[in-house]
């Protein structure tokens, strides 16, 4: 029977296809599990004074795509993203929001006076407890909202290449799915 | 053999502490606290992301033992906390996967893969040996086994 000669080829075919699915996942990247759900309920007071500084009624502005980005004065990689950031924030139709996580709100302000602030509102998670929430692993964290659904989220920091490559993108199909 | 003795049970008992010394808000009750920390050992730290929240350090896994303990204490059920970090981080955070239709192959793979040993084991071992042929020399056969012996008696 020549079809059984070749059954140990068969085998090795599929063992190294198994293999070359398996080599190119990436365990370390956490799947996220809030994409297509609501924004969780949170409400966080401001970097200064009394009030509210960011809550889930800011994200669920219906004209606007939302981005909610998590940072820290501590944090190295949120520098790094910085510019990107600023990149998002001027964009039209589209709303930056940030929560400085497990941040004393001094350094906070003192890091936004530095390299300059692209947020519109700003909270402060001093515990870590709406990140939680969020599911945020650490900083820096982007989640892409529309009408109070998270749509997107990207874990580290957005180099100013993935603007163009993933996110820029990502914000114009979400545009354009509320236009047609 | 017996020098590895005392370093392996000063590990065991190092890794069994775990980083759980560093909390100081620990549950009164021993029974609650013993359940949280049995919870713990099955929930992933998301920093480590290979150690459970007992065994790290890392600032997220000591505010999700936190978190733990405060549910507890609230008379959550285990169940009810699994979900309230599985909605959070997905099963990922779940040290042992769930059964489910992406984990098919994970949980049966091992099985099936001895099923199909074992059959193909039962098969070789079952198979009857060639029986013992004995046709008449051909011809030619014939002439060589002459050719053969003729030799041999020379």
């Amino acid at each position: 029977m020549p079809l059984k000669r070749f059954l140990p080829l068969f085998v090795f075919a599929g063992i190294l296809i198994a293999f070359m699915i398996g080599l190119s996942l990436k365990p370390s990247e956490i799947p996220s599990a809030l994409i297509n759900k609501p924004v969780p309920d949170f409400s966080l007071p401001p970097l200064q004074g009394d009030g509210i500084g960011l809550s889930t009624e800011d994200l669920l502005d219906p004209e606007n795509i939302v981005i909610v980005n998590f940072f820290a004065s501590w944090c190295g990689p949120c520098r790094v993203e910085h510019p990107a950031l600023e990149l998002l924030g001027k964009l039209d139709g589209v709303k930056l929001h940030g929560i400085a996580y497990k941040d004393r709100p001094k350094n906070s302000l003192s890091f936004l006076k530095s390299l300059g602030n692209p947020y519109d509102k700003i909270g402060t998670d001093l515990k870590g407890r709406v990140a939680i929430d969020w599911g945020v692993t650490g900083t820096p964290e982007t989640f892409i909202i529309k009408n109070g659904i998270i749509r997107y989220q990207h874990i580290g920091p957005i180099h100013q290449m993935q603007v163009e490559d993933r996110i820029l993108p990502i914000i114009r199909n979400l545009q354009q799915e509320g236009a047609s | 053999m017996k020098f590895l003795l005392i370093p392996v049970l000063f590990m065991t008992f190092v890794l069994n502490a775990g980083a759980i010394g560093v909390d100081k808000d620990r549950l009164q009750d021993p029974d609650q606290e013993a359940r949280a920390q049995h919870l713990m050992k099955q929930l992933r730290c998301l920093v480590c992301q290979n150690q459970s929240i007992v065994e790290s350090d890392a600032e997220l896994a000591q505010d999700l033992r936190a978190i733990v303990r405060e549910q507890i204490s609230a008379g959550e059920t285990d169940a009810e906390i699994f979900k309230f970090m599985t909605t959070r981080y997905g099963d990922w955070v779940l040290l042992k996967p769930p059964f489910n239709s992406a984990t098919v192959i994970l949980w049966l793979g091992p099985i099936a893969l001895l099923l199909i040993g074992g059959f193909l084991i039962f098969r070789t071992i079952r198979r009857k040996p060639e029986p013992d042929v004995t046709r008449p020399l051909t011809a030619t056969e014939e002439k060589h086994l002459e050719k053969i012996i003729k030799g041999n008696n020379k």
